[in-house]
C-alpha cells in the first residue's frame, strides 16, 4: 500500500475541492443524548466546518448510502392489459468523509453478499463504484469490541485512510483516483518522523480497548446452545422492534413492496430494510409464522451473524461497533449475550 | 481491492431484476382453492432462454401488486409455456385468482436447485405427496415419463385431508397406464363418495415393499409430514441423503439477499428449495 502525509490545512482544502462537484457525506452533529454527549450521523456537508472530524460513533451507520432503508427497484407503466417495465441504476458520484475501520469492514462483509454471490446486486454496485470513501482512525469508545471481531484495522474497501498524527494526517491510498486527487493538494513522502508518529499513535490505540468478545468456539456454540435458556431470558426483553437492524452496518435483510397510484397507471416496485426481529418476519400467506416467538427471532439474528455466514464466507458478519446495543430500547448487548451464552457452556449459567 | 464482478455479462442481471414477460395462455380451475396458469414467455428468444429442472421455481410477478415464488410444475421438456399451479392464500394469490386468459404476468427464474434426477438413473424412485405438494412432483413425474427406460419402478403416494382437495385427478389414468407408474391415494377425511382408502399418507407404506438399497425418495408436503415419513423412511433403510424435500418460506427475492427464507445457517432460495434429509436434519428448525 502507498503511505503520504497530507497536512490538516491541505486537507481542508482537499475536501472544499471535493465539495465543488460532488454530494459529499460526513459525520455532523444532530442532537445531544440524555448526558449531553453529542449525537452523530452520516449527513450530506455543505462546508468543511460542518464536518466534525472528532466525531466519536455515528448513531446509524454509513450503510444506508448503499443500502437505502427505500429504494425503488422498478417502475411499471400500465395499460389495460399490458404493463412495460423500467430499471434503472444511475447514481451521482458521491463521497464519503470519517468512516470507521468497523464500517469500511462491514461493506466488505456486505460486498461477499451483494457483489460476489452468484446474483450481484446491480443497485448496490452502482452505488460503491461512484462511492469514493475516505476512512479516519479513531480511539475506541469503551463499548467496542471490533478488536474481537477482527474489525479494527481496515486493509482495504477504502479510497483514502487517514490517521491523526498531529498536524498533519498519515493517509494510506488504495485507489488510483484518490491518489491523482490527494497529489494535487501537495501530498508529502513519509519521513522517519512521520512514521515514528504513527505507530506511537496505533499503539496508543491499540491499548485502548477495553471490550473484548470471546468469539473462538462461536459458531459451534450457537448450535450446541440452540435450546439454551439464555435465548429465553434476552428474548422476553426484546421489543421485536428492529433498532438494532437498523443501525447495524451490516443487517441487510429486506422486504419488497408494490404499489400502484390512485389512476392504475403506474406502478412501484420498492425494496425497502427490514429486520428479522419483526414479528411478520417469516410469515407466510395462509396465516403460518416460523418464528412466532420473539426470543426465536432474536435467537435467528444471533445465528445468521455468527453461524450462518460464518459458514457461508468464513467470518461473522457482526464488526463488534455495538450500535445495536447502544440503540435498543430494552438494553440487550451483543456482549452480554454472548457473554451469557459462553457461561452456560462453562455451566457458570 | 477486488474486482467486482463484470456487468457486461447481460444473462446475469436479466436474472437479477429483469424478469422474462409472460402471457397467461390458460387457465385450469382444480378445486375451490387450486388453479393451474399456464404461462407463456414473450419473444422466441427468451422462451429459448428459460430452461429448467424439475424443483427448480419461479418469481411471479404482477406488477402493483407483489410477486411471489411458485415452483414450476410442467415438463422441463415443454418449451411452449410453464404451468404454475397456486393455491390461493394472500394478497398476490389472490389477484392472480381473478386473472383471464390473456393477463400479462413477470417471471424472473428458474431459481433455486433441483431434484438430482441424473444420480436416480437406474433406480426406483418413490415419489411422496401430501396436499399441494403434488404440484412440484409434476415437473419430475414428467421427466421421469419422458426418461421411463432409465429408471425402474416409479411409484406415487399421494394423500389429501378431504377427497374434493384431490389435485390433477384427470391425469392420474394416463399416469398409471402411459407413464406405468404406481399411483395410490389416501384420503383423511371421506365423504359418502369416497370409495378409496381411507387415513394418514403413512399408512400407504403397507400396501407398497420398498427396496432401500434401490430407492430415491422425494417428498414434498407440509412440514409435519416430512418428519414421519422421512423417519420412516430412514427407519427401512433408505440413506438420508438419497431422501429429498422441497421446503417452502416466505421469500421476497429469490436470490439469497433479503433472508426471508433463511432456515438455520442457509436460504431456502440458494441452497434450496430442494434439499436431501441429511441437511435438512441438521438445519435448525428446518421441519
Amino acid at each position: 500500500m502507498l503511505f503520504k502525509t497530507i497536512t490538516k490545512e491541505n486537507f481542508k482544502k482537499m475536501v472544499e475541492g471535493l465539495l465543488e462537484e460532488n454530494e459529499v457525506i460526513g459525520p455532523r452533529s444532530r442532537d445531544q443524548d440524555l448526558e449531553g454527549n453529542k449525537i452523530y450521523r452520516f449527513l450530506k456537508v455543505n462546508s468543511f466546518e460542518e464536518l466534525e472530524m472528532d466525531y466519536t460513533r455515528s448513531y446509524s451507520s454509513p450503510k444506508n448510502y448503499f443500502l437505502p432503508f427505500k429504494e425503488d427497484f422498478a417502475t411499471y407503466r400500465l395499460e389495460d392489459n399490458n404493463w412495460e417495465q423500467e430499471i434503472r441504476y444511475t447514481v451521482h458520484p458521491r463521497v464519503i468523509i470519517g468512516m470507521r475501520a468497523c464500517d469500511i469492514n462491514a461493506l466488505l462483509k456486505l460486498d461477499q453478499v451483494m457483489l460476489k454471490s452468484v446474483y450481484p446486486n446491480p443497485y448496490y454496485f452502482a452505488r460503491r463504484q461512484n462511492t469514493l470513501i475516505i476512512g479516519l482512525d479513531h480511539e475506541p469508545l469503551e463499548d467496542c469490541f471490533c478488536r474481537s471481531m477482527n474489525t479494527d484495522t481496515a486493509f482495504h474497501g477504502f479510497d483514502l485512510f487517514l490517521t491523526d498524527i498531529g498536524d498533519k494526517y498519515f493517509v494510506a491510498i488504495n485507489s488510483d483516483t484518490a491518489y491523482i486527487i490527494i497529489n494535487q493538494f501537495d501530498a508529502r513522502e513519509v519521513t522517519e518522523e512521520d512514521q515514528e508518529r504513527f505507530k506511537t499513535v496505533k499503539e496508543q490505540i491499540k491499548s485502548k480497548f477495553k471490550t473484548q468478545v470471546d468469539i473462538t468456539i462461536l459458531p459451534e456454540l450457537m448450535d450446541l446452545e440452540f435450546e439454551s435458556e439464555v435465548w429465553k431470558k434476552w428474548g422476553d426483553k426484546c421489543l421485536s422492534c428492529g433498532s438494532c437492524a437498523m443501525v447495524c452496518p451490516t443487517c441487510y435483510c429486506y422486504g419488497i413492496e408494490e404499489d400502484t397510484n390512485l389512476t392504475f397507471t403506474k406502478a412501484t416496485k420498492r425494496r425497502f430494510l427490514y429486520s428479522c426481529n419483526l414479528l411478520d418476519f417469516a410469515a407466510v400467506a395462509g396465516g403460518h409464522n416460523f418464528r412466532p416467538e420473539a426470543h426465536i427471532r432474536l435467537k435467528y439474528r444471533y445465528y445468521h451473524q455468527f453461524r450462518g455466514f460464518v459458514e457461508a464466507f468464513n467470518q461473522s458478519l457482526c464488526v463488534g461497533c455495538n450500535r445495536c446495543g447502544k440503540a435498543c430500547l430494552a438494553g440487550i448487548s451483543p456482549k452480554a449475550v454472548i457473554d451469557d451464552l459462553i457461561k452456560t457452556e462453562k455451566n457458570e449459567y | 481491492m477486488e474486482r467486482p464482478p463484470d456487468f457486461n455479462n447481460k444473462s446475469l442481471l436479466m436474472q437479477t431484476e429483469k424478469g422474462f414477460k409472460s402471457e397467461v395462455i390458460n387457465i385450469v380451475k382444480l378445486t375451490a382453492q387450486e388453479k393451474l396458469f399456464q404461462i407463456r414467455i414473450l419473444g422466441s428468444c427468451e422462451r429459448e432462454k428459460f430452461t429448467f429442472l424439475p424443483g427448480q421455481f419461479v418469481m411471479l410477478e404482477l406488477p402493483g401488486c407483489g410477486e411471489v415464488p411458485i415452483s414450476i410444475s410442467s415438463s422441463p421438456s415443454n418449451r411452449e409455456f410453464i404451468g404454475l399451479c397456486v393455491r390461493k392464500a394472500g394478497k398476490v394469490t389472490g389477484m392472480l385468482h381473478r386473472l383471464e386468459p390473456g393477463a400479462m404476468v413477470g417471471i424472473r427464474g428458474p431459481l433455486g436447485t433441483h431434484f438430482p434426477m441424473q444420480k436416480m438413473v437406474g433406480r426406483n424412485i418413490l415419489l411422496i405427496a401430501g396436499g399441494l405438494g403434488i404440484a412440484p412432483l409434476r415437473s419430475p413425474i414428467y421427466w421421469v415419463n419422458e426418461h421411463r427406460s432409465e429408471y425402474k419402478d416409479i411409484t406415487i403416494l399421494y394423500g389429501v385431508k378431504e377427497p374434493g382437495q384431490i389435485l390433477f385427478d384427470y391425469q392420474f389414468e394416463e399416469w398409471r397406464k402411459i407413464y406405468d407408474l404406481n399411483l395410490l391415494t389416501i384420503v383423511q377425511n371421506p365423504d359418502e363418495n369416497w370409495k378409496g382408502k381411507v387415513g394418514l399418507i403413512t399408512e400407504l407404506f403397507e400396501d407398497i415393499s420398498i427396496d432401500p438399497e434401490d430407492t430415491f425418495a422425494i417428498v414434498c408436503g407440509p412440514p409435519v409430514m416430512f418428519k414421519f415419513i422421512c423417519a420412516h423412511l430412514a427407519d427401512i433403510g433408505i440413506p438420508r441423503q438419497r431422501m429429498f424435500v422441497s421446503l417452502e418460506r416466505r421469500m421476497h427475492c429469490g436470490m439469497g439477499k433479503c433472508c426471508r427464507c433463511n432456515v438455520g445457517s442457509t436460504f431456502t432460495c440458494l441452497d434450496g428449495p430442494v434439499f436431501d434429509y441429511w441437511t435438512v436434519m441438521n438445519l435448525k428448525e428446518a421441519i
